[in-house]
């Protein structure tokens, strides 16, 4: 086997496929990237762990057909550092040398047949835009639980009811809920998947850099089993996984009357809430109290250092005071994704619900919603 | 309350008229509490040896009047072996509740000599009187006024160790128990240490103990004469270090008053070894009630969930998780408890012996909570707190979970 390809495009690829294999594999074959010339002019490099499986094809400028398997990382470090001239790489027996300008790398060869086969893409199911998949993913991934003892609450919920896709995911202390529209592939189609939260959303970050329209698969419609979604854009497909569908009740949860309304200027909330935080430890709580057109941010309290700021806000209904873990309320403000935010408010132990305040226009009002529950303080 | 106490010898460096000038620190120890304060309400038990303990086939002395001591019974030997010692003796079971109001009220009493007081155990505490001499009197005059008014307002006797150290102060209330009082003068520690066995001193455990005897030491003045360097070599750093200053009667640490408690645990030694992991488990959330009700009651709450479990061949694991939030809550309690059993990895093992401990204790004042998902306004913990209110009215037991009704002991593997 050997191939002559772009520098650039070599680098780009392997970094993609290696993003995706395990830091400590199970099985030693498992740290290897699988690079296989096929009859076409092409080459396809793929990663799997079990879990998530990675495959980018490329044209390429020459090559002989032929397959190998090399140290992922290890290829992924020395094509990141190459000088920009066209790379060669040509499998010698046990061997496999990189060629670049004055460059060159020997690497070793893993046993190719030892090597799991990469499970096949589900049936596609739908289109989505690569950017708006990217970013809602962001928004909702944001609320998803870093625990892996509970590794149901790790997962993205995706819920597909005709053009409407809702992402949902929660740690039990925020819910973050994004709808947006897709091009199904049959207009009834409906299903619940749950995704692992921060693999979803790595590699929707991944593919959502080639501006094109992500493709997205479906082996399982909710029932219990081995469940895999897939990604297919721009020469790229990835597959993960599904975990149990299990998940809260939340729409439930999301209160539908409001007792109050407050409107701040997204930045300077931001500001604000950081400073303040300086005083507060981990886990300690940044109280909130809105009068009239002003809210008091304060934090610390008695023996401690303690901090206070007055912002004003444009504000309706009952006064309020509430207090929240700042971590989780500037992840919120981070997420909403516009210049006004709005916080709405039943009482001070019931969630408050943070969403952009934008005016209602584009794509219907709260397609985004960020549900925190406050902290209650000690009487 | 140690092992030591058996310990007797030692020459006396000092008496109740010696020079106290520059030995503020007082050691008050009751003498033979738990049984003295049972004497309270069984005048007619008076004069004969009396033990304080569970009577069950594993209790422990916890408490044994002198009568008692004079056959050779001492707190913390196996009930069976005490009995054996002093067949005649009255075995009482023990009410805390009823030790622990004492105390309290004896450490209220020693408040009103000292705002220095630091209570080490329910029955001693270490008092710094130095800022009392103009107002009362010189530390001997306070330590006899101390005595005579436990002994009035109480009824039960205690001794006073008057030195310039804790440590030195500590072993003079030893050296004069029961019911005694002995100064050792500043310039006299030397002279009262040197002749006392080394198992004495604070810090010397079996273990330590059996280190020096191999080295030929018996007696802090063989101690003394030990170059540090030696000592550091055969006990390691600190603990040869620590050693060798106590042995010249060197001892800097201050009366801290009001040492917080650092944790509250509770522990249950089985009647015979378990291994029903039902049964481990419902102990386990018994354990909890308790420690949590003690969180309660102090006002405290912490965020380090411990468990002890000790199999019959009594090796013993801790294994422990530090929580998102501080606790007082026996079901939050209970479910890292029973996790950390479950993790340990000794379901089928056979236990002698499980605990549970709160860690890292700060005042529930200005501890909040943060809310979960569908959270109820009033969850376990108010739960909890009306149960509280319900046992101060009704007494213990009045509400107790479920699982605890009844327990079958047909279950306990017998």
């Amino acid at each position: 086997m050997m191939f002559r390809v772009d520098r650039d495009v070599l680098a780009e690829a392997v970094a993609w496929t290696a993003r995706s294999l395990p830091a400590r594999p199970s099985v030693p074959v498992l740290a290897g990237m699988r690079l296989e010339v096929t009859g076409e002019q092409r080459l396809k490099l793929s990663g799997f762990d079990y879990e998530v499986s990675a495959e980018v094809t490329l044209e390429l400028q020459s090559g002989e057909p032929g397959v190998v398997l090399v140290s992922g990382k290890l290829l992924a470090e020395i094509t990141r550092a190459l000088p920009a001239q066209p790379v060669d790489v040509v499998v010698d027996g046990a061997k496999a040398v990189v060629t670049c300008g004055s460059a060159r790398f020997t690497l070793l060869t893993m046993p190719v047949e030892d090597y799991p086969s990469l499970p096949t893409m589900p049936p596609a199911a739908g289109r989505v835009g690569s950017d708006v998949f990217a970013s809602a993913v962001a928004q909702v991934a944001v609320a998803a639980g870093k625990d892996e003892t509970l590794p149901m609450l790790t997962g993205v919920r995706m819920e597909i009811e005709g053009d409407t896709v809702t992402l949902a995911a929660t740690d039990r202390y925020r819910l973050a809920v994004r709808e947006l529209t897709w091009q199904p592939g049959q207009s009834d189609f409906s299903t619940i998947a749950m995704i692992p939260g921060r693999t979803l959303n790595d590699t929707a970050k991944a593919l959502g850099s080639t501006g094109a329209e992500v493709e997205i698969a479906l082996s399982s419609t909710g029932g219990k089993g081995e469940g895999m979604i897939g990604f297919t854009s721009a020469g790229r497909r990835t597959t993960t996984r599904l975990l149990d569908p299990e998940f809260p009740k939340y729409r439930s949860l999301l209160p539908t009357e409001f007792s109050a309304r407050a409107d701040l200027p997204t930045g300077s909330f931001v500001e604000a809430v950081k400073r303040v935080a300086l005083v507060a430890e981990r886990n300690t709580p940044v109280r909130l109290a809105f009068r009239g057109g002003e809210v008091v941010l304060e934090a610390g309290s008695g023996d401690e250092a303690q901090a206070v700021e007055v912002l004003p806000v444009d504000f309706e209904g009952d006064d309020i005071n509430i207090a929240f873990n700042h971590q989780f309320l500037l992840e919120g403000l981070g997420a909403i994704d516009s210049d006004v935010a709005r916080l709405n408010f039943t009482t001070a132990t019931k969630p408050a619900i943070l969403t952009g305040g934008k005016p209602v226009d584009n794509d219907g009002p709260e397609d985004y919603r960020y549900l925190i529950m406050p902290i209650r303080l000690s009487s | 309350m140690s092992r030591k106490q058996v310990i007797q010898g030692g020459a006396r460096g000092g008496g109740p008229r010696a020079d106290d000038t520059g030995c503020p620190i007082l050691h008050v120890d009751m003498d033979a509490f738990f049984a003295a304060v049972e004497l309270l309400d069984r005048p007619e038990l008076r004069g004969r040896p009396v033990i304080v303990g569970a009577a069950g086939a594993r209790g422990v002395v916890l408490s044994a009047t002198y009568e008692a001591r004079r056959f050779g019974v001492h707190s913390a030997m196996p009930m069976t072996r005490a009995r054996r010692l002093c067949p005649s003796a009255v075995v009482i079971p023990p009410s805390h509740g009823k030790y622990s109001q004492v105390s309290r009220g004896i450490m209220e009493l020693f408040q009103s000599f000292t705002p220095l007081v630091e209570p080490i155990a329910s029955d001693e505490a270490f008092l710094d009187v130095s800022g009392a001499g103009r107002l009362i009197g010189s530390p001997a005059v306070i330590a006899e006024l101390i005595r005579r008014r436990v002994r009035e307002e109480f009824g039960v006797t205690c001794s006073v160790g008057v030195a310039s150290s804790k440590f030195v102060a500590k072993l003079a209330s030893r050296q004069c128990k029961p019911d005694g009082l002995l100064v050792v003068p500043a310039d006299g520690v030397v002279e009262f240490l040197h002749p006392l066995p080394v198992a004495m001193l604070w810090g010397v455990g079996e273990r330590t103990e059996s280190a020096l005897t191999r080295l030929g030491i018996k007696t802090v003045g063989d101690l003394a004469r030990v170059p540090p360097a030696t000592l550091k070599r055969e006990l390691g750093q600190a603990a040869g270090a620590h050693l060798a200053a106590l042995a010249w009667g060197r001892d800097e640490r201050p009366v801290t008053p009001h040492t917080p408690d650092k944790s509250i645990g509770a522990e249950e030694t089985f009647a015979s070894d378990v291994h029903d992991p039902e049964v481990i488990r419902r102990e386990l959330l018994r354990l909890s009630e308790r420690v949590a009700a003690r969180l309660r009651e102090g006002g405290h709450v912490g965020r380090t969930v411990s468990v002890k479990l000790r199999r019959s061949d009594f090796t013993t694991i801790t294994r422990s998780r530090t929580l998102r939030e501080p606790t007082d809550v026996a079901a939050e309690i209970y479910a890292t408890a029973c996790d950390l059993f479950a993790a340990a990895g000794l379901q089928r093992v056979r236990l002698r012996l499980v605990g549970v401990r709160v860690e890292g204790l700060r005042p529930v004042e200005g501890v909040s909570h943060q809310l979960k998902l569908g959270e109820r306004d009033l969850g376990r913990r108010e739960a909890e707190l009306a149960a509280d209110k319900a046992v101060r009215r009704f007494g213990p037991g009045a509400v107790v979970p479920a699982s605890l009704v009844r327990p079958r002991f047909d279950e306990m593997d017998l």
